[in-house]
């Protein structure tokens, strides 16, 4: 093998690509999680909006079409577990896991047409003189508008929650539900929004593997990227810049990995492919000794009664 | 709006009412469902529910009952322990695949010798393989306070390319001419789970199961340990003060839950399916966790949850024979299933109240 057939730029500008559906799906989990709801639900929620944006951009030839759709069909799945876990004060660990394999199963029964066809391409974002500078335009400047889309949001949900009035309120209600309900918040409607935008966010992230990274449909296609944006959101101490962080580093496995494999490296290729996915578990297990906490009311039955 | 009042305690009406109703919800939905895709919705139940068990091919489908159920019915009891301690094991799949390896892997260890007591090491083989697999969330979760459900689901990802890896490696058949996998147990006589009475469907595999339903049954109404998980689950913090170690029951449950789906893929690998392939697992470890839900964590209940779960699976296979439904149909079908099961549970833990209107004291 040799590891001068890697080409440095192209691993970077890939990083980026690789990393922006967990990226997505982590900060919407992270807003549901910071509004004190754990939805387990991110993988199945994925895969959903990845049929869903696949065979609507399809059908009608635009991609961005296809990445509404998909937002749309990700929030419909939210609101199952949103109608679950906050109106039928269901357990959330099981209501999330139920919401992954219905997932599941509902993608592959909307995607049984789709198997085998190309959607139509993304275009990218040309900036001008910037997409034509040396190494950085080919690494930053010239991906497609959802790179961006998930990059701005990262700054959006820091500044949502860290400075404005209703970020406040969101991180009130999941820190203690019952001391926000006292005050007059809506506990309920300010959770299912949450879950709602959760839902959204990991539907454009399945939708983004789906249309762009791959792009082509086949079942179970995002094999476990839900988990790990959820692992993400551990990592990241339920703080968004180190959401983005995290998720660099995992686009980076991920992508280093893939070189490594076509590079014909001599670890054999299951080895590398489990990689991701063992750096997660010890990333987790490094994070558990950072005691810097979970929000209070994480994964807790609100009933107003009491 | 109807405003929910907290029961005392759950309603033990409808903890037994909830399943059946969940069940009867799913097969309406369901129906729509297949109306839906353009089929008959009365025929396509009669199809995956009746016609099994009493149609013209029952007596093919019939053994294949026991045989589909027995995998989920010995997975779902060990995740039941750890579900009613608050320890959630998400990854049979991963510790049912590492079985198979482990337990395969014993048997053609001996390979082509005969004698009575491969049988054992297998099976001895397969519950460890699944044990081990199951301690590092535990070991992780007790040692270090990480969060189990992530672990074990990733260890599911790390036991699917470990499976590839052994199908075309290690354990590839010499004599396969290059193709993946194992060389096939069916006929190995040491290290075939056959069945035992004909045409029945029950093995080794079936055995397990209900002694796995006795065993946990005795466990939790009879034995302090049983006691204790009951008490982590309910009052985390009364166990505490009563003395419950709760590093000690994250390593018991996951450990058990671990060797039983370890055992599963033992049996399923020796009996049933043969050989070890690159996509020998077929999701008992995710389907396990909707019957040890939908038989309310209960043994017996897990038992008839099984029963049924391995119907919607042999039923599902007959539809989409007969009347050309897609295999994820079933899929959706089952995790409809938990849907309204935890729906449904809101009965169980609160009453329903028409709204009073507020008068001011």
């Amino acid at each position: 093998m040799s590891l001068s057939s890697i080409d440095a730029t192209l691993l970077l500008a890939s990083l980026i690509v690789a990393a922006t559906p967990i990226l997505l799906a982590a900060l919407g989990e992270l807003v549901v999680e910071r509004a004190g709801v754990l939805n387990l639900g991110v993988e199945g929620m994925m895969i959903t909006g990845a049929i869903c944006g696949f065979a609507i951009a399809v059908q009608t030839g635009s991609p961005l079409v296809g990445f509404v759709a998909a937002a749309a069909g990700g929030a419909a799945l939210a609101l199952l577990f949103a109608l679950l876990t906050q109106v039928a004060l269901a357990n959330q660990v099981a209501s999330g896991l139920a919401l992954t394999l219905f997932g599941l199963g509902l993608s592959a029964l909307l995607g049984q047409g789709y198997v085998g066809i190309k959607p139509p391409p993304t275009a990218r974002l040309d900036l001008g003189p910037l997409s034509d500078l040396p190494f950085v335009g080919r690494v930053l400047f010239s991906h497609d508008p959802v790179v961006y889309v998930a990059l701005a949001l990262v700054g959006a949900v820091w500044a949502f929650l860290k400075y404005s009035r209703a970020g406040l309120i969101l991180r009130a209600v999941g820190e203690n539900h019952d001391a926000a309900h006292a005050l007059g918040y809506k506990v309920v409607r300010v959770r299912i929004l949450a879950i709602l935008f959760g839902g959204a966010c990991a539907g454009l992230g399945g939708a983004y593997i789906s249309l762009v990274r791959v792009p082509q449909w086949t079942e179970g296609m995002t094999s476990g990227a839900g988990w790990i944006a959820l692992a993400l959101v551990v990592f990241a101490s339920w703080k968004a810049g180190r959401v983005l962080l995290g998720a660099w580093l995992f686009g980076g496995v991920t992508v280093l990995q893939l070189n490594l494999q076509a590079a014909g490296a001599a670890i054999p290729v299951e080895y590398l492919s489990m990689s991701p996915y063992l750096i997660t578990i010890v990333v987790l297990v490094i994070m558990s000794f950072d005691k810097s906490r979970a929000p209070g009311s994480l994964g807790r039955i609100f009933h107003a009664s009491q | 709006m109807p405003r929910l009042e907290r029961r005392p305690q759950p309603s033990a009406r409808w903890t037994w009412l909830a399943p059946p109703l969940a069940v009867l919800v799913t097969m309406v939905a369901g129906g729509a469902l297949f109306a839906a895709l353009g089929e008959n919705p009365f025929e396509a139940i009669r199809t995956i529910f009746w016609d099994p068990l009493f149609g013209e091919f029952a007596f093919y489908y019939r053994p294949q009952l026991l045989v589909k159920a027995a995998p989920l019915i010995l997975i779902a009891i060990g995740l039941s322990l750890g579900f009613r301690a608050g320890i959630w094991n998400i990854g049979a799949e991963g510790q049912y695949i590492i079985g198979a390896i482990t337990g395969a892997g014993a048997g053609l260890a001996f390979y082509p010798m005969e004698g009575w007591f491969i049988f054992p090491i297998m099976i001895v083989a397969g519950a460890l393989g699944g044990f081990v697999w199951g301690m590092i969330p535990a070991i992780l979760r007790a040692r270090f306070g990480t969060n189990e459900i992530l672990v074990s689901l990733m260890l599911v990802y790390v036991a699917e390319q470990l499976l590839a890896k052994m199908a075309l490696g290690l354990l590839r058949n010499p004599e396969g001419r290059g193709f993946p996998g194992s060389r096939n147990l069916q006929h190995y006589p040491s290290a075939h789970n056959a069945e035992l009475v004909a045409n029945t469907g029950i093995h080794w595999g079936v055995v397990a199961a209900l002694i796995a339903v006795i065993f946990a049954y005795v466990l939790l109404t009879r034995h302090l340990l049983g006691y204790q998980i009951k008490l982590a689950g309910q009052a985390p913090r009364a166990a505490r003060f009563a003395g419950v170690n709760p590093a000690r029951l994250v390593l018991i449950c996951l450990g058990l839950s671990g060797a039983l789906a370890g055992l599963a893929g033992m049996f399923e690998v020796a009996g049933p399916a043969g050989q070890i392939t690159i996509d020998f697992n077929v999701g008992y470890g995710f389907t396990a966790i909707i019957v040890a839900f939908l038989g309310r964590l209960h043994p017996v209940g897990i038992l008839l949850a099984g029963l049924l779960m391995a119907l919607t699976y042999i039923g599902g296979e007959a539809a989409s024979s007969t009347m050309q439904l897609p295999m994820a149909a079933i899929q959706i079908f089952q995790g409809m299933l938990l849907f309204f099961l935890l729906a449904v549970d809101v009965l169980t833990n609160y009453r329903v109240r028409a709204r009073k209107t507020e008068v001011a004291p």
